[in-house]
């Protein structure tokens, strides 16, 4: 066995791994099988999840979170993390909230809403890449921040929004919701961004080896400061569309949503120390998680199990994607 | 001190160590005594330090054993070296830099349980009673962190005789420091001799070697090349016995017109890292630029490069002066620049082939915005076939491939992006002799198009045969220019050691 | 050349110095916030952070972060609530009314261990295990008590007294615990062998093995201690409050304990973080938390405070560390 196994070594690469085997070995290739038996289970489980709008209209929910959850895979794929956007949502929300309860045109309330969603994602990218802090830390800070704002702003009121413009989710292009459309073009055109463009590129070559992407004229402190930006961005649109979902802005909305972020992108196979990962693998996750949850809620368990499955699945997918990294990669 | 009269406190015996596939140390065996100072000397990768870190357990030896005091050990690991009372202490010595200087004497040295209470005052006391054994004045109780480089040094040899080390390395002690702190070490080793410990003095500087050591142990491509007394070799046998290979005519320098200036640098100055350092590369010129590891000579490349731009002096390309403050600025002027550490500053290890080729030039990658596949296969399977490069696949991650081939592609890289000005630094580094020579020819033509090349490298007679001209970098400064025609390497060296007297001369 | 010694000792003044200036400053515009009532208030305000804070801080001085502790807490206070409820039912003796709090620690250093065991056995990164712990072990919570509340009523009075009961001058018992805990946290981390090897560790991880440290082993611990305190926090959230919500209790509150321990010092990049430091972190943000009804802000903007706090202090260590960089370049040219 020795000498079959050093004969090649001295042969100038390893022989390459067979196609399908690259192609099964994915962390995307998981998530989607995960999604097959979800939607097999529920289909035995309850008749509902055979019936395609019904799965639309329980994605509605959970959209705003998953297309946050887009922008922050790059986030992650560039090798920095963003806890901060779920808070960013209810902050921004309730700058809008506020801002058109004060009277300004709603147009204007919502520009105001994403001008300070912008802000807050210049903030991250001014303490991470200004001043060189640990993003983990710094979005812990911005999201006890941003929460704490929204928390001044609306008190432990809820501030309503016109009648007209609340239920964005009940707005149907070709049967399917809105917010939904919105996040399936997102991802169509994150994952076009991400897989074929120079930009798209950059953040997986940084995210593998920032020192080497700079040697090579990669400008990353650009690219990861657009990336912030547009977490921040994107958030602030996310928020907005919450208020409208559910007619009165909360402080407290996407309460615990970083964890649900978060948990798309690794269940999606993203990893978690950067340089890899997939729009689709998220794209997939956020189905799946969809699935899992109204599964649980058509099963009727209680929210509490839902916690806890949560939080579990969060770890089982980073040791999960962890393995099949250091198995397919030396 | 006579070899047979004293027993060995070390004896190693036929020890070989292979990285991936490369042999740096073969079968050497050494004996240390008790109660010398032993120099190990030898050119950057001759093996002297790989040699060092195996006895002091950093390292395991492919082959060979060990015996101290006669019994044979396994030296597995630093912390087993410590036990076995044997200290490395490094250039740049590791430490805990928020501990105090007393608490980094005994971290982790204690056998006793977690939960027991760690003896402030005995350990003050006992920090403080060796740094006067040292006679160096140390407050004990600040923390490491901000301690100057001698100072820690210093530290480290307090550990060493913490733990009652019978043999310490230093490796390469003397570069940082200023001469007289360079007094205070010799005084302090010369103490340690006569109280019978073994020193082990790794250095470059053949003066402080004579005035140290008793023996010298010559090291040359991983080989042992000679034990000796120190008062029966002169400066030109050591010398001859670390370069001694005979130059091999590596290639032929294909007689490429030299034109007009392409690069060239003025009053280049990064305080504390290099002063002053004025040269102009032609086109179709091959510039050497030697010197020790250490010399600064990596830095003036990153800092022409724009990846640690230089506090003050100008860079000029073809005739124009720059400002260059960021890699992609250099790459639209023209430079490309190999880098030293492949696998830091070098290669995306995880990512396939052709996006390590493509890299550098976005433009013709994605005319359009959009990336072109077929652009970056042709890319790919040009530089394949170019530098023949040995892959399964372009596809596969570079790092699958073999340090020589990925550096054939790191050097596509630069090569798609047409540079005028090419730096190469230590570009040959880790490849096995025969891809090297394809290198040696492939620089050579690259020359022989018009390009100007600066090429950084640690080994002479690559330097001597490739290069127009040599300039050598000694501790910061530019110490010569050696024209082709008298670049040997008795020259080279000469300029490249730093002599204690005239640099102090130099700065009176 | 003890320039950053004495940063450092300027840290911990320039949090006193802080910490007056805003009583001050406060006491000039409401007399009232000057008295010794107030004191006892904003003393009030700090035991649970306080004990929480002295792990945590422990944890980031290892080069880590613990987000879970709230949901630690949240379990630990539970299960002794639980226990209060049904001892009569379930036991054949009497829960004595001290039970809880051994029974709230060793719950909490489990569920810290198991924190501990993911990050080191899987080598994750502890953001993340304990992003995913702190939902888990709070849906925990709610299923071991089917999502209800432990009432005053199951509370023992005793362990309610420690907080209302005075031992000398007024000044409650957990008051005296929190800084009794304070003074072994000290003691623990300045004056044994593995405390010490906490900071070596966080102070340079590569090194640390080399030195015979055994890194998985101190991880272990470090996580298991934060665990443990916040189960000790807990049956003191018990005592403090008088009930246990699956849903409230706790929650939030590892905001709170990391802007005070990186106010009180410590720092994110591990190997720095004194004990006295983050006393006063606490204590700086009770004086805060007990202002805002005074000066008629409401209460909501607690957690802003917070997270500005948290801002404020990273950019001020980042300062300190350039500071000491650029000390040492001049010790070295």
């Amino acid at each position: 066995m020795s000498t079959t196994k050093t004969a090649p070594a001295q042969a100038d690469s390893s022989p390459v791994r067979p196609r399908w085997q690259t192609l099964l070995i994915r962390p995307e290739t998981m998530t989607f099988m995960l999604l097959v038996v979800g939607v097999f289970g529920g289909s035995v489980l309850s008749p509902f999840f055979l019936d395609l709008s019904y799965i639309l209209r329980s994605f509605t929910l959970y959209s705003e979170l998953a297309i946050v959850a887009l922008v922050l895979t790059m986030v992650i794929i560039a090798g920095e993390i963003d806890l901060s956007p779920a808070a960013n949502m209810a902050l921004s929300a309730c700058i809008f909230a506020w801002a058109q309860a004060s009277g300004v045109p709603i147009p204007l309330a919502i520009v105001i809403g994403l001008l300070s969603g912008l802000a807050m994602g210049a903030l991250n990218a001014f303490l991470v890449i200004g001043l060189q802090l640990p993003s983990i830390i710094v979005t812990i800070g911005t999201l006890t921040l941003f929460r704490g704002l929204a928390q001044v702003l609306a008190g432990d009121k809820s501030i309503r929004v016109p009648e007209w413009f609340i239920g964005v989710d009940k707005i149907m292009l070709a049967g399917i919701p809105l917010p939904v459309v919105l996040f399936i073009v997102l991802a169509i055109g994150l994952g076009i961004v991400l897989g074929g463009t120079i930009f798209g590129r950059n953040i997986y070559q940084i995210g593998t080896n920032e020192v080497a992407a700079r040697h090579a004229g990669i400008r990353s402190a650009r690219i990861k400061s657009s990336l912030f930006l547009l977490v921040g961005l994107v958030a602030s649109v996310a928020g907005i569309m919450t208020a409208s979902r559910l007619g009165s802005v909360r402080y407290d909305i996407a309460a615990g949503g970083e964890l649900q972020m978060v948990l798309m992108a690794m269940l999606g196979g993203t990893y978690i120390f950067g340089g890899r990962g997939t729009i689709l693998g998220t794209f997939l996750a956020a189905w799946l998680l969809v699935i899992v949850s109204t599964g649980m809620i058509v099963a009727n368990v209680l929210p509490a199990v839902q916690l806890v499955v949560l939080g579990g699945l969060l770890i089982v997918a980073i040791i999960a994607t962890n393995l099949i990294y250091s198995r397919t990669q030396r | 001190m006579t070899d047979t009269a004293v027993a060995p406190l070390i004896s190693a015996r036929g020890i070989g160590k292979t990285f991936a596939t490369v042999d740096v140390l073969r079968d050497v065996d050494l004996d240390l005594l008790p109660g010398e100072i032993h120099a190990l000397l030898g050119e950057n990768g001759a093996g002297k330090s790989t040699f060092a870190k195996i006895l002091a357990g950093v390292h395991r030896p492919t082959r060979g054993s060990i015996a101290l005091n006669g019994k044979p050990v396994e030296v597995t690991s630093p912390v087993v070296a410590q036990k076995l009372g044997i200290t490395l202490i490094h250039q740049e010595p590791i430490s805990f830099p928020d501990l105090s200087v007393a608490e980094n004497l005994v971290i982790g040295a204690a056998e006793d349980g977690w939960f027991s209470r760690v003896p402030w005052a005995e350990m003050t006391r006992e920090a403080n009673r060796l740094m006067d054994l040292l006679g160096v004045r140390i407050d004990v109780t600040r923390p490491m962190r901000g301690l100057s480089i001698a100072d820690q040094q210093m530290v480290e040899i307090a550990r060493a005789l913490a733990s009652n080390s019978r043999l310490i390395i230093m490796d390469e002690p003397t570069a940082p420091l200023t001469p007289r702190e360079v007094e205070t070490l010799f005084a302090i080793a010369r103490k340690l001799r006569d109280e019978g410990r073994t020193i082990v003095f790794i250095s470059h500087r053949l003066e402080e070697v004579r005035a140290l050591c008793d023996r010298v142990t010559i090291f040359r491509d991983g080989n042992k090349i000679a034990t000796d007394t120190i008062g029966n070799l002169s400066d030109a046998d050591i010398i001859r016995l670390m370069i001694g290979r005979p130059v091999k005519e590596y290639m032929h320098k294909t007689g490429a017109t030299i034109g007009e200036v392409a690069l060239e640098v003025e009053g280049l100055t990064l305080p504390g890292v290099f002063s002053d350092i004025s040269f102009s590369v032609r086109k179709g010129e091959i510039v050497g630029l030697g010197g020790l590891v250490g010399a600064g000579r990596t830095d003036v490349a990153k800092a022409i490069f724009g990846v640690t731009p230089a506090a003050s002096g100008t860079v000029s390309i073809n005739g124009k002066r720059v400002s260059i403050t960021d890699p992609s600025q250099a790459i639209a002027l023209g430079l490309a620049f190999v880098p030293e550490d492949r696998a830091v500053a070098g290669i995306f290890r995880t990512l396939s082939v052709e996006q390590n080729i493509s890299v550098a030039v976005p433009k013709q990658l994605a005319p359009g915005g959009f990336i072109r596949r077929a652009v970056e296969r042709a890319m790919g399977e040009d530089a394949v076939r170019k530098l023949s490069i040995r892959l399964a696949s372009l596809r596969q991650p570079i790092g699958e491939l073999s340090g020589g081939n990925q550096q054939k592609a790191i050097l596509a890289r630069w090569l798609l992006t047409d540079p005028g000005v090419l730096i190469l630094d230590e570009p040959t580094r880790g490849i096995d002799i025969g891809v090297k020579a394809e290198f040696y020819s492939i620089i050579g033509e690259l020359a022989a198009q018009g390009r100007a090349i600066l090429l950084i490298s640690s080994e002479l007679p690559e330097l001597l045969a490739l290069c127009d001209r040599v300039l050598v970098m000694s501790e910061g400064r530019l110490t010569a220019d050696i024209p082709r025609s008298r670049a040997t390497q008795e020259a080279v060296m000469r300029a490249a050691v730093p002599r204690r007297s005239t640099t102090e001369g130099a700065a009176a | 050349m003890t320039t950053l010694r004495k940063i450092f000792l300027r840290r911990e003044a320039g949090i006193a110095v802080m910490i007056v200036l805003f009583c001050l400053a406060v006491g000039a515009v409401k007399p009232q916030f000057l008295t010794l009532d107030q004191l006892r208030i904003i003393l009030l305000l700090t035991p649970l952070v306080m004990i929480g804070a002295m792990g945590q801080m422990l944890v980031i001085v290892a080069r880590h972060v613990d987000l879970s502790i709230g949901s630690m807490l949240g379990v630990s206070a539970m299960v002794s609530g639980m226990l209060y409820r049904y001892d009569a039912t379930w036991f054949g003796v009497d829960m004595p009314w001290w039970g809880g709090i051994p029974i709230s620690i060793v719950v909490g250093a489990l569920l810290g261990l198991g924190n501990g065991l993911l990050i080191t056995l899987f080598r994750l990164p502890a953001i993340i295990v304990t992003l995913g712990t702190l939902s888990l072990y709070r849906g925990l919570t709610f299923i071991i008590s089917n999502a209800k509340q432990i009432d005053r009523q199951w509370i023992p009075s005793e362990l309610k007294g420690l907080a209302q009961t005075s031992p000398i001058m007024g000044i409650p018992w957990i008051i005296f615990i929190a800084f009794g805990v304070a003074l072994a946290t000290y003691f623990f981390a300045m004056h044994t062998r593995v405390g010490r090897q906490i900071f070596a560790l966080g102070s340079n991880p590569v090194a640390a093995p080399l030195r015979g440290i055994k890194v998985n082993q101190v991880t272990l611990l470090v996580f298991a201690i934060s665990g443990a305190l916040s189960g000790l926090a807990g049956i003191l959230y018990a005592s403090r409050w008088g009930f246990v919500n699956p849903s409230n209790t706790g929650s939030g509150f590892e905001f709170q304990v990391i802007a005070a321990v990186v106010i009180g010092g410590a720092s994110i990049n591990g190997g720095v973080g004194t004990v006295l430091g983050t006393v006063l972190g606490v204590l700086l943000l009770g004086c805060v938390s007990a202002a805002l009804p005074l000066l008629g802000i409401p209460g909501t903007s607690q957690a802003a405070i917070y997270g500005a706090v948290i801002l404020i202090a990273l950019v001020i260590d980042r300062s300190v560390r350039q500071q000491g960089i650029a000390s040492l370049k001049r010790a070295r040219a």
